[in-house]
């Protein structure tokens, strides 16, 4: 079976401009993407972690074409998606839209606050068309129930609303129009950490009673194991590790992805941390190192990794790692 | 003696919408030369907290009641004059976010200078040599060139490493640390957590980290005080808080995801009370899987349950045996 969301190659670059006053010059190009492929499976979880400026964010912002990709293909249950975004008709783009939706990080930021609960849910109605009007109040109650929230909560306005039962409602929003993968960038690390829990469980049970998938976007390790089924590590644009989760979790194998486990303290205070301390501190990626871009920081990088790009390689059946002497780290 | 004592501290805010109860009855000790973890969720209490002891809270919040033993000496008597020897010099902060807590108009050796010229009025000379020493602690990279630059010129990681330079420019006694680590990546939270603890090894200082993240506090503290709406729930050394845990520490270590393990995450129902009206008896029984009738009618004590563990709850004797 094909999967349901395939990328390939996909680039992002954003223009970096000159302090003129007269002319604008482009001095440089932020790589915020670049050359990624990875593929989502129908009612599968793929959790893309990554520390800020990884490009995390802007992988997901490419996929629902809310930035245009500088280069690299998107294909949408078979169908190359870029095309449609820029040159389809409003038709073919607004059916794209409604199979795929996105959850935001800060529920505070993202509800209309003059808007009822109701409203806010019913809107995508009103743009999609998909449902009768006859049949909102009905729907949205559905919606509600379906999040964890009571019929009555629909009139009410956002900040009536704690943190977690908003982010409830930006779910049951990206509902609304009966999407087929989800995106949801950090949905719970701006949550309190009891709340946290309760939106991860209600992530999964939406996956096994509606078949959905996810892009689960996230800097937390600990909840990306919880509820990924594959995980994508990023570093500075670029996939340095891709495996099932256990196999990432059990055996990791890129120094960053093994720095970047030692660095999560463990709830246990059996279990002390084994820090690997990363010298130094993400590189711009407006200049990005040559060669392995993570070199400059790693304890194992010699000559080779300064000037050749190491490629992605099978280290194992479906884990993936770009790193010239991943054989040494197996 | 212990270096600080809260006894029955009670601050509250008093908003247009009702009186926020934020701290309430909260009791605590912290002995010298420990890191001692504060944790709670928003709304638990454990910044103000921090505050009280500072006296800097802001308006409309108040100080309504209990004590703050320093050193034995009790911090709510002293005039403001007084407090101001304490603040920086005896007692000292590091804030959650360092890039609002550092001004972007003055140089970072300007503005770390001006303490020490404050606090012991010597030169301006002397007191930049001090400020060099303090980064050299923290590890900050080059740090004579470092005093001519600004703010905006230092990462994240960089600008909490200047901040608790900064908190520890006069040898304070005691130092909070208010969720420093909360803005910052894993990788580099993992520097700052290390660095205090070789801080906290090599000048024997005593920290209070106030934190929401368990993981944290298993790694840096030797004593816990859980806090829970503005009421201490438990308090006690690290390994008998994770052995024998109050109901609201248990339900958030099954809560919360862990890296090591793969595992169903038992949420707990509910949200964090509203402190203008909060629950009544235990503030934590309308989300407790253990509450009985007696958790909603009466407050109940934080006992000594052995080992000099506090817990406060009505059944930990029969939950204690019941669970372990």
């Amino acid at each position: 079976m094909p999967p349901l969301l395939e990328v390939r190659d996909l680039v992002k670059y954003f223009p970096v401009y000159s302090r003129g006053i007269f002319r604008k010059k482009i001095i440089g190009n932020v790589h915020a993407v670049d050359h990624i492929s990875f593929t989502v499976n129908e009612r599968e979880t793929v959790g893309l972690v990554g520390e800020s400026g990884c490009g995390k964010t802007t992988t997901g912002k490419l996929i629902l074409y809310l930035e245009k990709p500088s280069s690299g293909q998107i294909f949408f249950e078979g169908k190359e998606i870029v095309q449609t975004f820029s040159k389809g008709s409003k038709e073919e783009q607004m059916k794209l839209r409604r199979s795929m939706q996105m959850v935001f990080q800060n529920p505070y930021a993202s509800l209309d606050p003059r808007m009822t609960v109701y409203d806010i849910i019913s809107e995508p109605f009103k743009i999609h068309k998909h449902v009768p009007s006859s049949e909102w109040k009905e729907r949205v109650y559905k919606l509600l129930e379906m999040v964890g929230l009571e019929p009555y909560h629909a009139e009410r306005y956002p900040h009536e609303f704690s943190g977690g039962q908003r982010q409830r409602i930006c779910i049951a929003r990206a509902l609304a129009v009966e999407p087929k993968f989800i995106i949801a960038d950090e949905p719970v690390s701006s949550l309190d950490v009891s709340i946290r829990a309760q939106i991860l469980n209600l992530i999964m049970e939406l996956q096994e009673r509606l078949g959905m998938s996810y892009l689960y976007i996230s800097h937390d390790l600990s909840s990306v194991r919880q509820i990924s089924q594959r995980v994508i590590v990023m570093y500075l644009g670029e996939i340095v590790e891709h495996a099932p989760t256990e196999k990432l979790f059990d055996r990791p194998v890129h120094p960053y992805t093994k720095a970047l486990m030692s660095a999560v303290p463990i709830p246990d205070p059996k279990r002390k941390m084994n820090i690997i301390v990363l010298p130094g501190e993400v590189p711009s990626p407006i200049n990005p190192p040559p060669g392995c871009r993570f070199h400059p920081r790693c304890q194992y990088a010699d000559s080779k990794c300064k000037e050749e790009k190491p490629v992605l390689s099978e280290v194992d059946i479906d884990h993936f790692v770009s790193c010239h002497y991943w054989h040494k780290f197996v | 003696m212990n270096l600080l004592e809260i006894e029955n501290l009670k601050t509250y805010f008093f908003t247009e919408a009702g009186v926020v109860k934020a701290v309430d009855d909260v009791t605590l000790s912290v002995e010298r030369g420990c890191t001692v973890g504060l944790v709670g969720e928003s709304g638990s209490g454990k910044s103000v907290t921090a505050q009280s002891v500072l006296r800097i809270v802001p308006r409309p919040g108040k100080i309504i009641g209990g004590k703050i033993l320093f050193n034995g000496e009790d911090l709510l008597l002293k005039k403001e004059e007084e407090m101001r020897k304490y603040r920086g010099k005896k007692i000292s902060l590091i804030f959650q976010d360092p890039t609002s807590s550092l001004n972007p108009l003055f140089t970072i050796g300007s503005q770390l200078a001006d303490i020490v010229i404050e606090h012991e009025k010597v030169k301006k000379e002397e007191a930049l040599d001090r400020v060099i020493k303090a980064l050299r602690i923290v590890k900050l990279p080059d740090p004579e060139h470092a005093i001519y630059q600004y703010p905006h010129q230092f990462s994240g990681g960089m600008k909490q490493r200047i901040c608790i330079a900064r908190a520890l420019l006069l040898n304070p006694e005691l130092l909070f640390a208010d969720e420093p680590t909360t803005n910052l990546d894993v990788t580099i939270q993992a520097q700052i957590i290390a660095l205090l603890k070789d801080l906290q090894r090599e000048l024997g200082m005593t920290l209070v980290m106030i934190t929401h993240d368990m993981g944290i506090v298993a790694e840096m503290c030797k004593y816990v005080v859980v806090l829970y709406a503005g009421n201490v729930m438990e308090s006690g050394s690290i390994e008998e808080i994770f052995e024998r845990p109050h109901p609201y520490t248990e339900a958030l270590l099954k809560a919360v995801p862990r890296l090591d393990e793969t595992r169903k995450l038992i949420s707990i129902p509910g949200n964090i009370p509203n402190l203008i009206d909060p629950p009544s008896g235990c503030r934590f029984h309308p989300r407790c899987q253990y509450a009985i009738d007696l958790c909603k009618e009466k407050k109940p004590p934080l006992e000594d349950v052995g080992n000099s563990h506090f817990i406060s709850c009505h059944r930990w004797r029969e939950l204690q045996g019941g669970r372990s």
